[in-house]
């Protein structure tokens, strides 16, 4: 047994790893399991990959170098991990996207600066050998451009969620055509790489893709951000997967494959769940064309005070919390715990109902809530709660607005038609905490609003829930 | 105007049209009330309580609405004042000739029994509030023939079996026999033809027995459908095999303006545990339960009581007219839209319309029909959904699958051999991706795609592989991407593991 052989043991077991810890964390019960079971997978391979550099001479400076640089990587990352505030989740997985995108675009560099841009050293000469010259020249591209879209996208994905550039799509002139160009001339230039590696077709492509990346996630609105997240979470996956090619490491093509389909599929997931297909969200602009143009009179809406609520909760047998991404920017979810503690505690059955499109990352309304200590097993999803409402006495919209609108039911002209929605209004009481009479990010007025059953509660999430409480 | 409540006049009847505290509720819509002296007798209502809540005791025939439970025979409608409104519970369905004699007087009656079953109109369902009481008094009839305890019981006397109970048609009624007998103890089993009232049966602690048919009926009316053949052979078979093995029957079921289904037979009594007790909640209109004698108590020659009482209701009469009452007050305030004591009957309103048998001295009796139920309500938005939804996957996935397997194809067929495994691994990888988080909760997406993101950070191990060979460029960009991705690695689990940590269940 070489060094050789034992790392390649060692990257077998690593993926099957990675595999137990994306299928640990399917469940509650597995999941912590889960987690250990990737950091297992992904020390090992670490370690066999450091003992492969070092019996494959690895000077003192390389090996410094190393631990230098994973040292002040693990401090980052540990500090940011440890610092990031629950609401925050999303910004930090997108800008950790955009990691990966990059450090697969400088593995692409170090690809070509090994091999095309030093044709006489002895590995271009080994490929040369197998006839695999060609084919690594196209691995580079691939890895580089897959890296370099993953990279200025997540850029994007990440200012827009914490708001330093504005949500709203982009919308260029023929921007699908854009989109299509940039990828034709990839098909191109990746042709003439093959035949001739120069080094300003590399930097060429990297430029194209980087603006591709940048232009898909611009022309993407904020509502549509949860398949964004994973669609580049896939993109990050299968970067890896790209540069496992160049690097003929398996390890990496199985782990890049994994994460790359698993992420793909949560997409489907979330695009499902607001009846949309997967290429509509990439191509861009959910609801730009859904201006609030209607002059339809939908009447009056009802208002009502926070003691007003409280009364309405203390007499209720059931009540159905239904929050959305307003929760989360109001930091309400804390108040919201202590509602639920409160209520549980004078023996009304409190429950949670979860958009799948809730928030701006898939799962982040369940984060929130567990992170103010809401037991999980009441927190329930669209599909399992949705028939309950019409036995509910109170529902509570926490700043939700388009996953609770009925047009999408009942309006077949509605931008949002057939996009399933918590059925909110089946309930006898609907409150709904707002801070004014706004539409959602789809631009589409809420009929919800001006149901007879429905009242108003405005103002700071955060603030009326704490009212409420101290009405109690 | 004046609202009457009359005294009943028939036999054994002991409810009453309005209760102290329903006069209350009608006085503030603007009327007046006159209440027959004694009418509330015998649901334990005195006259000097009506009077404390506002009313006036003295002759309600002068009244411009009266109020009443069963029809009032000829002479007591002969002495209704002209344009005088009758309310009352009348199964104008069933009875023509009645409804004949209302129409040959100058006055309007409104039959509270033809209310649709539309959920705006549900807080006027005279049937399910009284089936609800029927449903109730049936299961304590029960109790009170049967001779052992409902609930099983290990005594120093020994040990008790619970009583099983099988109630037979789930509605109002049903429901309410279910809770009750539950709640004595008693392991309770339903049937009903409608699959969907499982969930109900279930929320209520019963067993749902289905019987096993090709053809389930959702029918538009809210009310159950006369079934197939096929059907009632399947059902009869349920029933007989339930028999042999149950305790206690309670049958509630009927179909509106028919004769009630016969579902328990002669052998199948014959066939059950002496000591057995069944409860026809049909008996009125002919009986699920052959042997069945409306109105009265039998017990077979094996010892199988069967209680036929057609007034279950009103063997709760406080409780019955208080719902009754409420009922009537409920119609007052659809009718009464400007709170002024004045009555308006308004023919565009389904409801109104329903009921109403005579309008005025003329006949308007049947009405038309109204559809309701959530059936139809629920098959709407279906429709438009599935028409898109069930196409794509089906136009789609083939396409895609070919095609991708011909790329693959393609590419592995064309590539250098040192490709070929690598591609193997790629495209199983990718299944093994798909397959194993498909069952993700939903709750976990979040910390999954953090711990992808953090696995994903494995592109570490090319950059090391890359680190040192090379000239300085190459390690200058080898150092970029290990850091990069170590932020990734070590942020990516630390995150994760704070997360699945805050995780508890209640």
């Amino acid at each position: 047994m070489t060094i050789e052989t034992a790392s390649q043991a060692a990257y077998l077991v690593a993926a099957l790893l990675f595999i137990l810890a994306l299928a640990g964390l399917s469940r509650h019960e597995s999941a912590k399991l889960g987690n250990t079971f990737g950091i297992a997978g992904m020390a090992l391979a670490l370690i066999a990959t450091v003992a492969l550099a070092i019996d494959d001479d690895l000077s003192g400076t390389g090996l410094a170098l190393l631990l230098v640089a994973t040292g002040i990587g693990a401090t980052i990352g540990l500090y940011r991990a440890g610092k990031v505030e629950m609401t925050g989740m999303p910004e930090l997985i997108a800008l950790l996207h955009s990691f990966v995108g990059l450090a697969a675009v400088l593995v692409g560099w170090n690809g070509y600066l090994h091999v095309e841009a030093d044709s006489d050293g002895a590995e271009a000469a080994a490929l040369a050998g197998q006839d695999l010259l060609g084919i690594h020249s196209a691995e580079v591209f691939i890895g580089v451009f897959i890296g370099a879209v993953t990279f200025t996208g997540s850029i994007v994905a990440f200012l827009k969620l914490s708001a330093r550039i504005n949500s709203r799509p982009l919308t260029l002139p023929g921007k699908n055509l854009l989109n299509l160009g940039a990828l034709a001339a990839f098909v191109l230039l990746t042709v003439w790489f093959v035949i001739d590696p120069q080094l300003w077709l590399l930097i060429l492509v990297t430029a194209v893709a980087l603006a591709l990346g940048w232009h898909l996630v611009a022309s993407i609105g904020g509502g549509d951000m949860p398949v964004v997240v994973s669609m580049l979470n896939s993109y990050s996956g299968w970067a890896a997967a790209a540069s496992g090619f160049l690097l003929s490491n398996d390890l990496l093509i199985v782990t890049g494959a994994l994460v790359g389909s698993s992420g793909a599929y949560l997409s489907y997931i979330m695009c499902k769940a607001m009846n949309r297909s997967f290429i509509s969200v990439i191509a861009g602009g959910f609801g730009i064309e859904a201006g609030p143009s209607d002059d339809t009179d939908y009447g009056e809406h009802r208002e009502i005070q926070a003691d007003a609520v409280a009364k309405l909760l203390t007499s209720a047998q059931s009540v159905i919390i239904t929050p959305g991404y307003g929760m989360a920017v109001a930091q309400a979810q804390y108040g919201v715990a202590e509602l639920t503690r409160k209520l549980r505690e004078k023996g009304v059955d409190v429950k949670f109902g979860i958009h799948p499109v809730a928030g701006r990352l898939p799962g982040h309304m369940n984060v929130l809530l567990a992170e103010a200590k809401v037991p999980y097993d009441v927190v329930l999803e669209m599909d399992e709660i949705n028939d309950d409402f019409a036995r509910t006495s109170v529902v509570l919209v926490i700043g939700a607005n388009d996953t609770v609108n009925p047009s999408a039911t009942e309006d077949p002209s509605s931008p949002i038609a057939g996009m399933p929605v918590l059925k909110v209004w089946e309930a006898a009481e609907v409150i709904i905490f707002k801070r004014s009479m706004a539409s959602g990010y789809a631009g589409v007025q809420n009929p919800l609003f001006f149901r007879e059953n429905s009242a108003m509660l405005f103002g700071d999430a955060k603030e009326r829930v704490n009212d409420i409480l101290r009405s109690f | 105007m004046i609202i009457g409540v009359l005294g009943e006049s028939s036999p054994g009847e002991r409810r009453v049209a309005a209760t102290p505290a329903t006069v209350g509720q009608l006085l503030k819509l603007g009327y007046e009330v006159v209440v027959e002296p004694g009418a509330g007798r015998q649901a334990s209502f005195a006259d000097e309580a009506y009077a404390e809540a506002g009313a006036t005791i003295g002759d309600p025939y002068e009244a411009d609405v009266v109020f009443t439970i069963n029809p009032p025979e000829p002479a007591r409608l002969d002495r209704l004042k002209a344009g005088a409104t009758l309310v009352g519970v009348f199964s104008p369905r069933l009875n023509e000739e009645l409804v004949q004699e209302f129409a040959r007087r100058p006055i309007t009656v409104l039959s509270m029994d033809a209310v649709p079953r539309i959920s705006r109109a549900q807080s006027l369902d005279v049937l399910s509030s009284m089936a609800n009481i029927a449903g109730y008094r049936a299961v304590v009839e029960a109790a009170h023939a049967f001779g052992r305890f409902f609930t099983g019981q290990v005594t120093a006397a020994g040990k008790v079996p619970p009583a099983k109970v099988l109630v037979a048609g789930v509605g109002v009624a049903g429901l309410a026999a279910i809770g009750a007998a539950g709640s004595l103890g008693a392991i309770v089993r339903a049937t009903d033809p409608r699959p969907e009232v499982a969930d109900q049966v279930r929320s209520l602690g019963g067993e749902y027995l289905a019987v096993q048919a090709a053809d389930v009926e959702v029918s538009s009316t809210g009310y159950a459908k006369e079934m197939s053949d096929d059907y009632n052979e399947r059902a009869a078979r349920l029933y007989a095999e339930q028999c042999t093995d149950v305790d206690i029957i309670i049958t509630t079921a009927l179909i509106p303006g028919r004769p009630a289904p016969r579902l328990i037979t002669e052998r199948m009594v014959a066939s059950m545990k002496s000591g057995s007790v069944i409860v026809d909640m049909a008996a009125a209109n002919g009986g699920n339960v052959e042997g069945t004698v409306a109105g009265e108590v039998v017990t077979t020659a094996n010892g199988v009581t069967i209680i036929g009482y057609t007034d279950l209701a009103g063997r709760l009469p406080a409780q019955a007219s208080q719902l009754y009452g409420t009922n009537l007050v409920n119609l007052m305030k659809l009718m009464t839209p400007e709170r002024d004591g004045r009555l308006v009957l308004d023919f565009e309103d389904v409801v109104q319309r329903s009921i109403t048998v005579v309008r005025d001295g003329t006949l308007t009796w049947p009405p038309p029909p109204v559809s309701v139920s959530a059936a139809p309500k629920e098959q709407a938005p279906k429709e438009i959904a599935p028409a898109k939804a069930s196409e794509k996957p089906k136009n789609r996935t083939l396409p895609v699958v070919g095609v991708s397997a011909a790329l693959l194809f393609l590419l592995t067929a064309l590539a250098p051999v040192a490709l070929r495994g690598h591609l193997t691994v790629f495209a199983l990888a990718i299944v093994i991706g798909y397959y194993v988080i498909g069952h993700v909760h939903h709750a976990l997406h979040t910390p999954l795609m953090s711990v992808t993101n953090a696995i994903s950070g494995i592109i570490v191990v090319g950059a090391l592989l890359q680190l040192g060979h090379g000239g300085a460029a190459v390690t200058a960009l080898s150092f970029a991407a290990i850091l990069l991705a170590s932020i990734n690695v070590f942020g990516g689990f630390a995150v994760t593991r704070r997360m699945l940590a805050m995780f508890t269940r209640s």
